[in-house]
């Protein structure tokens, strides 16, 4: 039974009331690549402190949601309001992004990966950086380069980078790709942890039985548009290929 | 929370030193080109000949414009791998802090190619000095940091397109022809002694300050157009 | 709208067709070069139309990169692409005049070197509209062709030192040279009707991109509405 958190519980227990404002809103969000329409006019809010998995066939927008939102794509029409502001630079520092490539220097260390991405945030600590990475599993003393990283390290590197500094949003773009199954269920475990600790997380996985016992809410979207949004993990009807390796 | 340029510039820059280091990607290759491009000029224009030390100026930066794109080419291929560049742009760190860095990671690394090829040049042609060598050093420096600021604005640019090796060039030999063309007169009034190369001191500061200006201002919307 | 157009081009052939008739016929023969001269009544205003055509490609760009207008943008790409061609057209006559006159097919001086670095210039621009990807060809466009109307009044003053430092063979009267009333007369008129030729060719060009545009805009709500292409 997954134990899922209703956003009217945590008022009662005394948090803030901004927990029930929306953190994201999109107004009519349309994509255009040439003549492709990733996104076909979305218009959703999304509240604060949830841990929210976005699911749906390869081509359905997905990636393109999760750029826009982090804004590196500028919409081709509405708009996306991030934590209050227009402007989604002004807060950039409150956003936290994993991109489905590693978005790592290959011949830097993990400690000297994360040191740099630090101070474009400002952070000039150390401690922060180590602690990012044992918060992921991995061991700060490490000099290996992170090219010669596996990959599920890699993508737990990548994790650590995107929360560094301590984001209240955070957008990861297929964070389990290629991982193996027991570094998987721990990188969920500790999202769930973060959404605890007062985070809002969107999750664009494949992998919905992995994240069904953190995730608040399922987002299906289909050829550029929401479908659905339900607490309950989407049943895999289609019998597309992803859906059916799924299953294996 | 505002992000300081001038620590963020100085961090990507040591990064950018430290990567290059460690992966020697840009400048073994360049190091090889640069000697390779000497090499081929001495053969193609016959350094003993008499006419050719006046037309020396013209060779040496002609040779180092060459060296220099593919060096710029190199700067941001190196964040578009892993696509490590939408980190930087997620981030709220300021987009001129990473042009400044890379302009200037781009200049030092230039002036070291000219430090290598100009002996190399002075070696081959018998090359002398004529006039006061100092004009020919503060041009050379006012001329690269033209070249510079601009590749490394068109590089940007042209990693956006669908053929970014010959784009670069294509962009921006053009614009860059009155800074070559400084570089080159003053390099031969030096060499000659001939004539006196104030007017291209001028108009290279002019230059410089001008288009490191525009590159400033328009940065940002050409690193988040997309 | 349409029918202005047409008059418009109309009147624009009717006066090409007074002004040639004016430069080749009515304007007395020059005294040093003949009738090879004449050519200077398409030399200069081409260069004239060349220069105002790539000021409104400046001017367009900023407003592409200020108010992210497609109709600026298309002003811009028309105006490039117009202001070539007639830089193209100076590039040509230059030579055809040159021969003649100085038994060589071109000549480094100073405005005829400058209008060569100004086509270099305006045509890597066209090139990079050609292999930009996507809709961020606007931005670089407008990028791109800022740099470059930066750079013409340096281009030219560093050429024309080097003129004066090196000489060459100069096309189209050096300092002093006066023009004759009647030449003057010719001159101008010539002026005004290639102008009309450009502001014809800017127009419909910006047309035609405007089209273009409302072609994608209806692909891409067919997009939005109906499903994945």
């Amino acid at each position: 039974m997954p134990p899922t958190s209703h956003p009217e519980a945590k008022n009662m227990t005394g948090t803030d009331e901004t927990s029930c404002e929306p953190v994201i809103k999109l107004d009519k969000l349309v994509k255009f690549f040439g003549r492709f329409a990733a996104l076909r006019g979305i218009s959703e809010s999304f509240v604060a402190e949830q841990l929210y998995v976005v699911v749906g066939d390869n081509g359905a927008g997905k990636s393109t949601l999760l750029r826009v939102v982090a804004g590196l794509t500028q919409p081709s029409q509405g708009s996306v309001t991030l934590l209050g502001a227009c402007n989604i630079r002004n807060v950039a520092h409150s956003v936290g992004y994993m991109g489905h490539a590693p978005l790592l220097y290959d011949e830097l260390s993990g400690m000297e990966n994360l040191r740099y991405f630090a101070g474009l945030y400002g952070i000039a600590d150390d401690s922060v950086c180590r602690a990012a990475m044992r918060q992921v599993g991995l061991d700060p003393k490490l000099q290996r380069r992170v090219g010669q990283y596996s990959q599920g390290m890699r993508q737990r590197l990548s994790l650590a980078r995107a929360v560094l500094h301590d984001p209240k949003l955070i957008l990861l773009d297929e964070p389990f790709s290629n991982v193996d199954a027991h570094s998987a269920r721990e990188m969920a475990t500790v999202l769930g942890q973060v959404r605890d600790r007062g985070k809002t997380i969107f999750v664009v996985t494949h992998q919905t039985a992995l994240m069904e016992p953190v995730a608040d809410e399922f987002v299906q979207m289909s050829e550029g548009k929401i479908v659905s949004r339900s607490r309950q993990r989407p049943s895999p009807q289609s019998s597309t290929l992803s859906s059916e390796l799924e299953r294996i | 929370m505002l992000v300081s340029s001038i620590s963020v510039t100085r961090s990507t820059l040591l990064k950018d030193i430290r990567l290059e280091w460690r992966s020697k990607d840009a400048i073994n290759s360049m190091l090889f080109f640069s000697l390779l491009v000497v090499v081929i000029f001495s053969f193609a224009f016959n350094p003993n000949a008499e006419e050719s030390r006046r037309i020396a100026g013209g060779l040496i930066w002609v040779a180092f414009l060459f060296a220099a794109v593919v060096a710029l080419n190199q700067t941001w291929a190196r964040e578009l791998r892993n696509q490590v560049l939408d980190a930087y742009r997620v981030s709220p760190a300021p987009p001129n802090a990473l042009f400044l860095a890379k302009a200037v990671g781009n200049f030092l690394f230039v002036t070291i190619l000219e430090l290598l090829m100009a002996p190399l040049f002075v070696v081959f042609y018998q090359l002398r000095s004529e006039g006061p060598l100092w004009q020919l050093v503060v041009v050379a420096l006012l001329g690269t940091w033209a070249l510079v600021v601009n590749g490394t604005f068109f590089a940007a640019l042209s990693i956006r397109t669908r053929n970014r090796e010959i784009m670069l060039p294509l962009i921006l030999f053009p614009i860059s022809i009155p800074a070559l063309l400084a570089m080159v007169d003053t390099t031969t009034i030096v060499l000659t002694g001939d004539g006196t190369p104030d007017f291209w001191l001028k108009m290279l500061l002019v230059y410089d300050v001008v288009f490191t200006l525009v590159c400033l201002l328009l940065f940002e919307s050409v690193l988040n157009a997309e | 709208m349409k029918y202005l157009n047409i008059g418009f081009i109309i009147f624009t052939l009717a006066l090409l067709g007074f002004s040639t008739y004016q430069a080749l016929f009515v304007a007395p023969t020059e005294q040093t070069m003949g009738d090879v001269q004449r050519i200077f009544y398409y030399h200069a205003p081409t260069a004239w139309v060349a220069g105002v055509c790539f000021f409104v490609n400046f001017l367009a760009s900023i407003a592409y990169l200020w108010k992210r207008s497609l109709n600026a943008d298309a002003l811009a790409a028309a105006s490039a692409e117009v202001g070539v061609v007639f830089c193209t057209i100076v590039l040509i006559t230059g030579p055809i005049w040159a021969k003649p006159v100085w038994g060589i097919w071109w000549t480094w001086e100073a405005r005829l070197t400058s209008t060569l670095v100004l086509w270099l210039i305006y045509v890597s621009y066209l090139i990079l509209r050609r292999f930009a990807v996507g809709s961020q060809t606007q931005t670089l466009a407008a990028a791109l062709a800022i740099f470059g109307f930066v750079d013409v009044p340096i281009v030219y003053m560093s050429i024309r030192w080097f003129r004066t430092q090196h000489p060459q063979p100069v096309i189209a009267g050096g300092q002093g040279s006066g023009l004759d009333p009647v030449m003057w007369h010719a001159f101008l008129w010539n002026l005004l009707a290639f102008t009309c030729v450009g502001i014809a060719f800017i127009v419909t060009r910006y047309r035609l991109q405007k089209l273009e545009n409302e072609v994608e805009a209806a692909h891409a709500q067919r997009a939005i509405a109906g499903g994945v292409q």
